[in-house]
């Protein structure tokens, strides 16, 4: 399903992409649905996971735990978590501030190394990767969204989105035809040459989103992406990153205290206190056949 | 459609996705064009960062060039009274007295060059740690991107080599212009009497420092927040 807006009357209609007319003002809306259709085919391109070996839990961790050492005192942040994450999926990670959402996020993305415990992305366990094989999973299978949006003043939108193109090796030329093209894909077309300074939080958050696609990632990581955004742009962000996950099957897994974000999560996990408290699945909620591990 | 074609090309030469390959090591030119649109692009923080160089060095230099032309003075002065006397120069009256105040003045001297070197020390250590760490966040966005150890630090290699050496040139030529200039004033023939040779290398001396000073500075902390697990360099504050 998607939400289209009638360039005439300007009613917005849920529809799969079957509407001609206009169900309000009776205008043609065949402009509007063929534009839908390019937007799909493009989601479905910017993430596909090409992954050769298609083990059903794209992430899994095994009793990680984190400890922060701050002077004489030992702040243990995450005590044995244990989750696998589907292929595919759009996993939403809940719990209080301070619960180690962040903490786990980093542990997921290769940012930061557990105390004790494994990560295996596609069973591959991180704790074996050197760091040239670290920084290749960073830049090609993971994108990542922070709730800060961490774009490099400096550079503009542009500049932002191919910079992991960049380290991937991409030539130039390359480089600026798919950053304009991501750019785009998330509404910023117009807005290529902006420095963050001049775009507002949820046009900075998208920068960040489309940076998050440069390498074509098999996963989306965020963390709080709405958290520094209003109700209508935080939710913006949210069905962009519906829209990308049911289009190109990216797996997302976003650490939030968003319930918008529910609505969209497969599933969703509650944390406490560093560990998992319940895990609930979209199929429980709403009894929505086939939509649970979508893929 | 375009982006289909993009797509192909993209995967084009990841033939197996599934393994887990090494990040490419990108080179010095790379590292190059980023380094010179960074500095290009923050310029205002550079030219508050290159101030410091240049004053330290402009001060390094103008103490330097006051020795030289007072050496130059008192050499031409201490001729021309050999030459009024055309005796030796220690036979004439006074010049116990004089040799004193060489020596005072000479004392005088070392103690500006050590305070200026100082001053220039902490003046471009200071700037260039604090260009460095301000930007702890984007090196650690930067390794979430895919940037290798390695890359961060060229890049502020480079970047501190460039703002250490124009900075230093900068600095180097306002504060020799400046206190020539003082000494044309009260002295006209002031240039003709001064030893340009020891002048040049002076100034070439205080390039050094000022390049070295600020690669010293700028790379221990680069390459200790290259080196941080990224969340560590994302979550520090400045
Ligand atoms: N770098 C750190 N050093 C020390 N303690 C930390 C650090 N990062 C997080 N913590 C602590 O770990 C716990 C979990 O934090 P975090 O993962 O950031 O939670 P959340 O993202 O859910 O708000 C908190 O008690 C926090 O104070
Ligand atoms: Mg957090």
């Amino acid at each position: 399903m998607a939400k289209i807006r009638c360039p005439e009357c300007g009613h917005v209609e849920e529809t799969t992409g079957l509407l001609t007319v206009c169900p309000n003002c009776k205008a043609d809306l065949r402009g509007v649905m063929e534009e839908l259709g390019h937007r799909r085919e493009r989601l479905r391109e910017v993430a596909r996971d090409d992954s050769v070996t298609t083990h059903e839990f794209i992430v899994r961790t095994k009793d990680l735990h984190k400890v922060y050492q701050m002077g004489e005192v030992e702040v243990p942040a995450l005590k044995g978590v244990d989750l696998n994450i589907r292929r595919g999926e759009y996993l939403s990670i809940m719990g209080p501030s301070g619960s180690g959402k962040s903490t786990l996020f980093n542990m997921v993305g290769g940012l930061d190394k557990p105390t004790k415990g494994t990560c295996f992305i596609e069973e591959v366990d991180m704790a074996q990767l050197d760091a040239f094989e670290l920084a290749w999973l960073r830049c090609r299978k993971i994108g990542y969204i922070f709730q800060t949006f961490n774009l490099i003043p400096v550079m503009t939108a542009i500049e932002n989105v191919t910079l992991p193109m960049i380290f991937a090796g991409m030539s130039s030329d390359e480089m600026m035809e798919r950053g304009a093209m991501l750019l785009d894909l998330v509404g910023l077309g117009d807005r290529l040459h902006h420095k963050p300074y001049e775009l507002s939080g949820g046009q900075q958050q998208r920068v960040a989103v489309a940076r998050s696609l440069a390498n074509n990632p098999a996963i989306i990581l965020a963390d709080e992406p709405t958290g520094n955004l209003d109700l209508q742009t935080g939710k913006e962000i949210i069905d962009l990153l519906k829209e990308l996950n049911e289009e190109s099957g990216v797996t997302i897994i976003s650490a939030t205290h968003d319930l918008k974000m529910i609505d969209v999560s497969d599933r969703v996990v509650h944390i406490r206190d560093g560990q998992v408290e319940r895990i609930e699945n979209r199929a429980d909620l709403d009894l929505e056949v086939g939509s649970m591990g979508a893929e | 459609m375009i982006k289909s074609e993009l797509a192909k090309t993209i995967y084009k030469s990841e033939t197996d996705w599934g393994q887990v390959q090494k990040q490419i090591t990108l080179s010095w030119a790379d590292a190059a064009r980023i380094s010179y649109r960074n500095v290009i692009m923050r310029l205002g923080r550079a030219l508050i960062t290159g101030a410091g160089i240049v004053l330290g060095i402009a001060f390094l230099v103008s103490v330097w060039t006051a020795k030289v032309a007072q050496e130059g003075i008192q050499a031409y002065e201490a001729q021309s009274a050999t030459a009024v006397t055309g005796e030796a120069a220690e036979l004439a009256p006074g010049a116990e007295e004089a040799e004193l105040e060489r020596r005072a003045q000479e004392a005088r001297q070392t103690w500006l060059v050590v305070m200026s070197l100082l001053v220039s020390a902490v003046g471009i250590t200071n700037s260039m740690l604090m260009s460095v760490t301000e930007r702890f966040r984007e090196i650690g966005t930067m390794k979430c991107l895919g940037a290798l150890d390695n890359f961060i630090v060229k890049m502020f290699l480079i970047e501190s080599a460039v703002l250490g050496m124009l900075g230093s040139l900068i600095g180097a030529l306002l504060g020799h212009g400046v206190m020539l200039l003082v000494f044309v004033v009260k002295n006209s023939s002031v240039v003709a009497l001064m030893d340009w040779g020891q002048m040049l290398s002076y100034i070439g001396f205080a390039l050094i420092i000022g390049t070295v000073l600020s690669l010293m500075a700028a790379i221990p902390p680069a390459m200790r927040a290259a080196r941080m697990p990224p969340a560590a360099a994302l979550a520090t504050e400045v």
